[in-house]
């Protein structure tokens, strides 16, 4: 099985204690930080095991790029801690069973979007700014073939996501795609975090969406004319595992000439949807969903935010509805571009 | 023909007959769907008529005068599409029409529908009536025969023939002529654009008509084209093009609206008036355009647009599509789907009630004149809301 | 025969009235497993004067009727067994009257249930009505006639628990009326005169309910759909008997099916939340889900699996086409809520043996006074071989019900046979008499619920 390129000397040698201080949901004084620390790269019992939220946050702030979030997943499977209840865990594990026949598999010739499990968004990308990409699978029935799988990073379960992987990236493959530009960002996470991290081979190269977007707006320059809003962004877990990319939303902001309000929940310090932390085991979690959401949305309306735009569709699911009650509308990335450009969006 | 060469064979049987097609978009009755509200038998729902196809053409049934008018009193209006839950729920219209095809093949059809297609056939109209009247409909107002102008002015056989729909076809060029628009009309070489035609099932007629008119546009360099009806625009635009037939093609109300937003085009004041708008199945359901005609009503300074209980996707056919406005499968009856459709836009509190279709123009009037509704509200093309 | 088609288009109109082939195939057919069952004429009334013509017409001339609602029951509940004439009673959709403050309704028996929904929405957002879970073309008539329930089950009961008065032309043709309209006083209670309903639930063979008073309830302007996942069946029962103890949440359903794979094996228990306000939401999510059901969460035998979700009413179901063939037919049973995990672990077993992926659904009925439990099987209209198989497994099924000492919700005629031959002795008799009493030439909708 695949295994996880961790160096326990580089965290045993650290001093910054930065994955477990700067976590925005465990109260932690560096010491105890640095023991706990410790005994999770020992493979002890740890606090910190049952109380993380699996936000994805360590793996951008440990500054050794040594993946302290994996492990964390890692020993928690190992240890059968599960953060979700039993049942939901395995009605997790059973949503990504491909189940209405085999992809009808094309070769692409030019580069291709991924859509992963959100065909459903397929209408959002029927656009210009997509119009030189070929979407990789259009067919719903046939979505949990293109599933990256990382959302089990949520689930303890982080072994599955190595073992189906394999297929899916068969999958791909048999495409002879080159380049794939990830609609979520939590695929591109998977080919190339996760992947690295575990020393998958990925036989393709991946594109971030807003590294893409950026590029295209480049290009369609002048079409667009500036919207004028103040944007909150909604920064996924997954973005975490690409901070890199992050940069080219306040790129794309300026492209389409949108304002990124000033507020708290930013960059770093950018506050979880909730959607996974409403179920899980640990008392009181459904509150504290409630809880950061609400901060987040507060948050949002005090620094004058119009609109909150999303990458994740899973954000999108959760966030959008409550976002939208406040007065402050969601959108998708790509579909504020799309504005930008002429285009309507329903 | 049997089931097994059937183009829909391996869908047409997953139909549940649940109903939904029959509703509107906001559920509120179970008449939405024409022919049904019309006949209110099961045999006239989409679910009754997909499942009397499959049995005719698994030869559980034979073929019927009542069968043939039980398929040609669907509109293709479009309401079952937009309401089925399933997925083939795209093919609905194209599932009823391959079947009318299939009669057409088999050369068994009712009297009017064969009536329809032999006018078209030998005199390019369904009215029967000589080419040479065609443009009979200006009626001394100078409109210039289509030479290279900007814009051809595509009157099709209602506004050229139907002396309701004329006044609108007048409305409409007098417009265009206010705005300054260079546009010509083919005259007496016009010919039927061939919706319908197709909707009823006659495909090699429709591609004679498609590769007429293609042939006529480009041999006078057509390039824009302006519909008075949506039947001819949603032809056009979306058909055409598999003929070889690329032109810019507008519906005249998209036209007007652009002219209104560059101050080309004045409307009126209608102070005080209370207007409701009927959305055309070719217009709306089928090309999705449904703001524009809105749009054009709120440039009227003073009037006040009011929502039928039906409206955009939800609306409720006039009953005139896939050639009923001449076969009538639906008329005669309290019940008509046109009759249906004044009393709602008479209950919603409207005076006025404005078309943007000639087919719906002639249909909604006759059956304000059937409900005695004369006095209370009044059918007009939203051309003439500007004269 | 003549004589009575041509009556009925006295009656009725040439418009509405058929003996012509097409008609006679699309009415002798009804979606589910049954054969078909060719009536010989089709009628469609728009009023009660014009119904109670046709019953006197089939009573002169001993021609068999079956009233028809949306013929939405699956059961072939409305198929004309004997021939005759099928009623259409769609026609027959106005809305009467709305009392706001004392919250009922009074409709024709013909009317949609998605009408009644789409009207009050508009008109008294306020009110609700209980709305089945069939498509929104069934009608009010047809779901009383069968003992219907709708979204309001949990905690209102069956949705002839709903009803505040009755019209109904009997099988000779004269009108009753019961409850307080019966005394001229409007349509506000079915109480507190003599109980003499003897028409709910009958299938429409000892009479034709054609005005019904709907009793409305509370809508909260919010309206959200909670869901709650447990893998061990066994705890199904106790944590719907808790979530009724609690009292704060309505429609109240477990649900588990194979396909898609997410909740194969798993149980889904969705609950509406509802609310004028978010306070109010929140104190009853809170109530449910942080102290109702906490235990469960901490120990990991069940999960919150989704929160403020939307339930359109009304709903769109798409289970007619898991076969991709167009059809599904379910029994229904009416058994204690303790049923359900015997009933999903046989359901399950015969849904093997058919190769029909299992879909079984209990909805409480009261405050966990019944459930409504109902095994499903799809099969494709086009493969005879699939028909046979859910036709069998149906049959299977009714008679597990009656092994396990459930009650068969609408059954279809085998069904019913089933119930009758164990039904004591004296009610069995009684109910052959009310019949033999209301409709002395037996032309009611004949072989449902046929004593033997």
């Amino acid at each position: 099985m695949y295994k996880l390129s961790f160096d326990p000397d580089l965290c045993f040698s650290c001093e910054t204690n930065d994955c477990l201080n700067k976590c925005q949901h465990i109260e932690i004084d560096p010491e105890t930080a640095r023991s706990e620390r410790h005994k999770i790269v020992r493979g002890e019992d740890s606090f910190v095991l049952l109380d993380c939220v699996t936000c994805y946050a360590c793996e951008e702030y440990c500054p050794n790029n040594n993946h302290p979030f994996y492990l964390i997943v890692q020993r928690q499977e190992e240890k059968g801690i599960a953060p979700l209840p039993e049942p939901i865990v395995k009605q997790g594990v059973q949503v990504g069973i491909p189940f209405r026949g085999e992809p009808v598999i094309e070769k692409i010739d030019k580069t291709a979007l991924n859509m992963g499990v959100f065909s459903s968004l397929i209408p959002r990308v029927e656009s210009r700014l997509f119009e030189d990409l070929t979407i990789m699978s259009e067919d719903p029935r046939k979505m949990f073939h293109y599933f990256c799988q990382l959302m089990y990073l949520h689930y303890g379960k982080i072994s599955l996501i190595g073992e189906r992987l394999e297929k899916i990236l068969e999958t791909i493959a048999a495409h002879e795609v080159k380049k794939i530009v990830h609609f979520h960002d939590e695929c591109y996470g998977t080919y190339t975090s996760f992947a690295s991290a575990y020393g998958i081979e990925v036989p393709f190269e991946s594109i971030h969406l807003f590294e893409y977007l950026h590029g295209r707006l480049e290009e369609l320059k002048e079409d667009i004319k500036p919207l004028g809003y103040k944007v909150a962004y909604q920064r996924p877990c997954s973005s975490r595992l690409s901070p890199d990319k992050h940069p080219f939303v306040a790129k794309i902001f300026e492209q389409i000439g949108v304002e990124a309000v000033d507020r708290e929940y930013v960059d770093e310090n950018a506050m979880c949807c909730g959607s996974t932390v409403l179920a899980q085991k640990k008392e009181g979690s459904r509150q504290y969903c409630n809880e950061i959401q609400q901060k987040n949305i507060e948050d949002m309306k005090q620094a004058g935010a119009q609109i909150c735009v999303f990458n994740c569709p899973a954000c999108m699911q959760t966030l959008g509805k409550p976002v939208a009650q406040s007065g402050i509308m969601p959108l998708f990335l790509s579909d504020l571009c799309r504005l930008a450009i002429g285009e309507k969006v329903s | 023909m049997s089931l097994t060469s059937y183009k829909h064979k391996d869908v047409i049987h997953r139909c549940f007959r649940c109903g939904y097609c029959k509703f509107p978009t906001d559920w509120s009755s179970v008449t939405n769907c024409p022919a049904y509200a019309r006949y209110r038998l099961e045999s006239y729902s989409t679910g009754g008529r997909l499942w009397l196809i499959r049995a005719w053409l698994n030869d559980e049934i034979k073929w019927s005068e009542n069968l043939a008018k039980i398929l040609y009193a669907c509109t293709s209006c479009k309401n079952c599409a937009e309401k089925c839950p399933h997925n083939f729920n795209v093919d609905i219209v194209d599932m009823i029409v391959a079947a009318r095809t299939e009669m057409v093949n088999q050369g068994k059809l009712p009297k009017p529908v064969k009536n329809f297609l032999s006018n078209i056939h030998l005199y390019g109209n369904p009215y029967g009536i000589s080419a040479k009247k065609r443009s009979a409909w200006v009626n001394g107002y100078p409109v210039q025969d289509y030479t290279n102008q900007e814009y051809l002015f595509y009157v099709g056989c209602e506004g050229s023939y139907d002396s309701r729909a004329q006044e609108a076809a007048i409305a409409v060029a007098k417009l265009l002529e206010s705005a300054g628009i260079s546009f010509g009309i083919l005259g007496k070489d016009e010919i039927s654009d061939g919706n319908d035609v197709e909707m009823m099932g006659e495909d090699g007629l429709f591609e004679e008509l498609a590769d007429k008119n293609i042939r006529q546009f480009k041999e006078l360099g057509v390039k824009n084209i302006i519909t008075l009806s949506p039947h001819a625009y949603n032809t056009f635009k979306n058909r055409y093009p598999e003929f070889d037939g690329e032109f810019n093609v507008q519906h005249y109300t998209q036209v007007i609206k652009n002219l209104i937003r560059q101050g080309k085009i004045n409307p009126p004041q209608l102070e005080g008036k209370r207007i409701t708008f009927h959305d055309p199945c070719f217009l709306g359901r089928w090309n999705g355009e449904y703001e524009t005609p809105r749009k054009i009503l709120q440039a009227f300074k003073g009037a006040q647009v009011i929502e039928m209980q039906r409206s955009r996707s939800g609306a409720l056919c006039c009953g005139g599509g896939s050639g009923n406005f001449f076969t009538d499968f639906l008329g005669g009856s309290p019940e008509s789907p046109s009759r249906q459709r004044v009393r709602e836009a008479h209950e919603s509190g409207a005076e006025i009630l404005a078309v943007a279709c000639p087919s719906c123009l002639v249909m909604l009037e006759e059956a304000v004149t059937a409900e005695k509704l004369d006095q209370e509200i009044q059918v007009k093309d939203l051309s003439e809301l500007f004269f | 025969m003549n004589a009575v088609y041509n009556a009925l288009i006295d009656i009725v109109g040439e418009d509405y009235t058929s003996n012509r082939e097409e008609e006679l195939f699309t009415y002798s057919k009804d979606l589910g497993t049954s054969p078909p069952q060719r009536p010989e004429y089709v009628a469609a009334p728009k009023n009660t004067a014009q119904l109670q013509e046709i019953v006197r017409l089939a009573n002169r001339e001993k021609v068999a009727i079956v009233p028809l609602g949306g013929g939405m029951t699956l059961a072939g509940l409305a198929l004309p067994l004997k021939g005759g004439i099928i009623i259409d009673l769609k026609r027959m959709e106005q809305i009467i009257e709305v009392n706001e403050k004392g919250r009922y309704m009074v409709v024709e028996a013909g009317i949609s249930q998605g009408k009644i929904t789409s009207y009050l929405k508009k008109n008294h957002p306020g009110l609700m009505h209980s709305e089945p879970g069939a498509p929104p073309a069934a009608t009010v008539g047809g779901n009383l006639a069968i003992h219907g329930q709708g979204d309001l089950a949990h905690p209102n009961g069956f949705n002839t628990d709903m009803v505040n008065g009755l019209e109904v032309v009997l099988p000779t043709g004269e009108i009753i009326l019961l409850g307080s309209c019966a005394v001229d006083s409007g349509w506000y209670t079915m109480h507190p005169l003599p109980n003499m309903d003897l028409f709910m639930g009958w299938n429409g063979t000892t009479g034709i309910i054609t005005k019904v008073s709907l009793r409305l309830f509370p809508n909260k302007k919010i309206r959200e759909m909670d869901l709650f996942t447990v893998e061990d069946e066994n705890l199904v029962p106790e944590i719907l008997y808790e979530i009724s103890h609690l009292g704060l949440t309505g429609d109240l359903i477990a649900t588990s099916s194979e396909l898609p794979p997410m909740m194969n094996r798993l149980h889904s228990i969705t609950t509406m939340v509802t609310g004028d306000t978010a306070e109010e939401i929140e104190f009853k999510r809170h109530m449910l889900f942080d102290v109702t059901l906490s235990k469960y969460i901490r120990e990991g035998t069940g999960g919150i699996s989704g929160v403020s979700q939307d339930r359109p009413r009304p709903m769109v179901s798409k289970s007619s086409d898991w076969k991709k063939g167009g059809g599904f037919e379910y029994v229904g049973a009416i058994v204690p809520v303790e049923f359900y995990p015997e009933c999903y672990r046989r359901g399950a077993e015969i849904s093997e043996r058919h190769d029909i992926p299992y879909t079984v659904l209990g909805r409480v009925i009261g405050s966990s006074h019944g459930m409504m439990f109902s095994w499903s099987y799809a099969f494709n209209r086009a493969d005879d071989d699939t028909v046979r198989h859910a036709r069998e497994a149906l049959h299977e099924t009714d008679e597990m019900v009656m092994e396990m000492k459930g009650t068969i919700w609408k059954p279809a005629v085998f069904g019913q046979q089933l119930m009758m031959e164990q039904m004591d002795k004296t009610t069995r008799e009684m109910m052959k008499k009310i019949k033999t009493m209301l409709d002395p030439n037996g032309i009611m909708n004949p072989g449902n619920w046929e004593v033997r």
